[in-house]
């Protein structure tokens, strides 16, 4: 995993409520075996006409916005499905990091497995940072993951709460598989107990 | 020892390690897995050279982009067949149990789980879809997770998490004739929105949750997910242990009365604490349908189209007017006039034989609508064998609907099976996203009584005006 310490660049500002994962990327791209190259199916929908071409009036299509790193979202950004090709998707596009009021569960999880920072604010925040962000590529956001600390254009400063644990992976770009492998005695011990007190667990055949 | 949930005494009962920060390594029962979200988490073990820890307790089956038309012949779609034919070989180098296309087993993931008595009560259950909720019917903790999760669960068999927050939906009363549990959950999310259980498991409990059949029980866990919760749970008590004994997976003998007695404690206990309540009266809900992009824009029946206006805050007001204007809608239309062009019967939600009986038992005798198309898509190869047997598929077929091969099919379109532009379907599905079904194709969710009774009359009907419940 990208580990990811600071961050500087332009936010899309995005304000719709619930934009769910097949917004994000939807079917047609799901069909790939590769986690690379999703960019191009980023917001298909609203992103591109009927007939293949640009739909100007989507925000990462203005040119202030298309090397977009932020993403400024409304609440409950990234419910529905848990397709991690949401992630891929806004990774391989450039963006790294989306805030909002409030993200699905799945999605969350999803997001900071790929390197990606999911910052919670509160709507009266998320509502200002939107405002300062329509002001284009000259409005220049950056954040600071060690202070847990948003810098919006106007020099106002936002902290977040994160998981220590969460941060700590982020911040050294860890493998969380060999991490987890690291305790392979612990899952050995519990899986020995447990199939001593519930051996109904295992699966018939 | 301090009054435990229900939820609390399963995550007790996995936690393998903490870190200082909380969060928590759990061990975990059981993992379904399919052709779309798994491709690229058995490429990152076969890179990092690790093998599946305990290939017995994962099961896979294709389900997503599978055509619903015969299979014997072969799948067209190259990238469907590449995914499918992924799915194949890498169950067969890490050694995991799979169901192909033309085994009779094969459907839907989360109707084969609970079908084969792979999903237990008391057991984590992951699974790379967000609907992996509906297996908290059996009180089990389940939930969706994405590829790089499939992929640490493959390795290690446990999940890095942490704790969510207890939720209970608490039910009063008992529903009325006609109403359902997808009724019943769509009135759920309704009343909570769709972000109301974001950070929660919710425990469904009371009469009316108690009253409900597994099938039931199943449809309601399975939108916990759209109402943004982690997981929905359900206790256990006889009327899941009769459905869980002698099905193939299932414990036997002795295993079978020592995992029952152990199922028999999995009850939250008295005083146990909730960080949210939320309470309905189940006798006061009517037949739902959604008229929205969102599941939480649901409706009863009897009800019209809102006014975006009507909505207090302006994200939602902004949000409403762009359903109206995607769905085709014009504030103040009654909801029971709305033309429909397509039905779909069948997912992970309602492609179970009690829905395939309760459609059939609202069409009998009749016949779909002429400007309607419907389609009937079993959950599961054995579903479908069922259906045929009890006469069933019989009495669908001479009503006019298509009598299709099991599969995920229309509820998510990556198959064939999916709406045109504009095209407008009753469907018993779970989403009615923005181009869900197919790119623009507009969807209302509800019931399979319901969505049998627009098939019949050609639009958005209330079911109990034709089966006599009023």
């Amino acid at each position: 995993m990208k580990a990811l310490k600071e961050l500087t660049g332009v936010a899309a500002p995005m304000p719709m409520i619930n934009v769910d994962t097949d917004m994000i990327i939807p079917k047609q791209y799901l069909k790939t075996i590769s986690r690379d190259g999703l960019g191009k199916g980023l917001f298909h929908s609203m992103r591109y006409n009927d007939d293949g071409s640009d739909n100007p009036e989507f925000i990462l299509n203005k040119e202030a916005y298309s090397k977009a790193s932020f993403l400024i979202a409304g609440d409950n950004f990234g419910c529905g499905s848990s397709r991690e090709h949401a992630a891929w998707a806004l990774e391989d596009f450039g963006i790294r990091c989306v805030i909002a009021p409030s993200f699905s569960d799945i999605f969350y999880n999803n997001a900071f497995k790929n390197g990606m920072l999911l910052i919670q604010l509160p709507q009266e925040a998320i509502d200002k940072l939107t405002e300062l962000a329509e002001y284009g590529s000259n409005a220049v956001f950056s954040v600071d993951l060690e202070s847990q600390t948003v810098t919006a254009p106007d020099g106002s400063e936002h902290t977040f709460e994160l998981d220590e644990f969460r941060k700590h992976c982020l911040l050294n770009g860890l493998d969380e598989i060999a991490l987890t492998l690291e305790k392979e005695s612990s899952i050995a011990t519990f899986e020995s107990d447990t199939s001593n007190t519930h051996s109904w667990l295992t699966p018939a055949s | 020892m301090p009054a435990k949930t229900l939820y609390d005494k399963i995550w007790d009962a996995h936690v393998v390690s903490t870190e200082p920060d909380g969060t928590c390594l759990i061990y975990i029962d059981r993992h379904l897995v399919h052709e779309v979200t798994s491709a690229q988490a058995f490429s990152g073990l076969r890179k990092s050279n690790r093998l599946v820890r305990r290939p017995e307790l994962t099961l896979a089956v294709v389900d997503h982009n599978i055509p619903t038309t015969d299979r014997s012949v072969g799948i067209d779609d190259p990238e469907s067949k590449l995914q499918m034919d992924t799915l194949r070989s890498n169950t067969s180098e890490f050694g995991v149990e799979y169901y192909d296309e033309l085994d009779e087993r094969q459907g839907i993931v989360h109707i084969i789980g609970p079908e084969q008595g792979f999903t237990l009560p008391g057991t984590t259950v992951v699974c790379g879809d967000s609907h992996t909720a509906t297996h908290g019917a059996f009180g089990a903790l389940a939930h969706g997770i994405g590829t790089s999760e499939v992929e640490h669960v493959l390795a290690s068999q446990t999940l890095l998490q942490n704790k969510s927050k207890n939720m209970q939906v608490l039910v009063k009363g008992r529903l009325p004739a006609g109403v359902t549990a997808k009724d019943l959950t769509l009135a759920i999310i309704a009343k909570t929105g769709t972000a109301g259980g974001t950070g929660h498991v919710i425990e469904y409990r009371g009469e009316a949750i108690t009253d409900l059949s597994m099938e039931g029980r199943m449809t309601l866990c399975n939108m916990a997910i759209e109402g943004g919760a982690r997981a929905g749970l359900v206790a256990p008590d006889e009327t899941t242990f009769e459905y869980l004994k002698g099905r193939p997976k299932a414990p036997k003998g002795k295993d079978w009365d020592d995992a029952v007695a152990y199922w028999k404690t999995l009850q939250t206990d008295e005083g146990a604490h909730f960080d949210l309540t939320v309470e309905i009266d189940a006798s006061q809900i009517a037949p739902i349908v959604t008229w929205g992009t969102s599941p939480e824009d649901a409706l009863p029946i009897t009800d019209s189209v809102p006014d975006p206006k009507s909505f207090k805050d302006e994200h939602k007001q902004a949000a409403a007017a762009r359903s109206l204007e995607y769905m085709g809608l014009t504030a103040g239309t009654a909801l029971n006039e709305i033309e429909i062009d397509k039905v779909f019967i069948g997912s992970c939600t309602n492609g179970r034989i009690e829905d395939l009986r309760a459609v059939a038992k609202v069409v009998e005798g009749k016949k779909v609508a002429d400007h309607v198309s419907a389609m009937v898509v079993p959950g599961s190869g054995l579903v479908k064998k069922q259906a045929e047997e009890e006469g069933i598929a019989d009495i669908l077929k001479s009503a006019g609907f298509d009598w299709r091969e099991p599969g995920c099919s229309m509820c998510l379109g990556m198959n064939p099976d999916r709406l045109k532009p504009q095209e407008r379907c009753a469907s018993t599905s779970n989403r009615n996203f923005e181009g869900r079904q197919g790119h623009g194709g507009r969807t209302h969710l509800m019931s399979p009584a319901m969505a049998a009774a627009a098939a019949v009359t050609g639009k958005l009907t209330d079911v109990r005006t034709i089966t006599g419940d009023t």
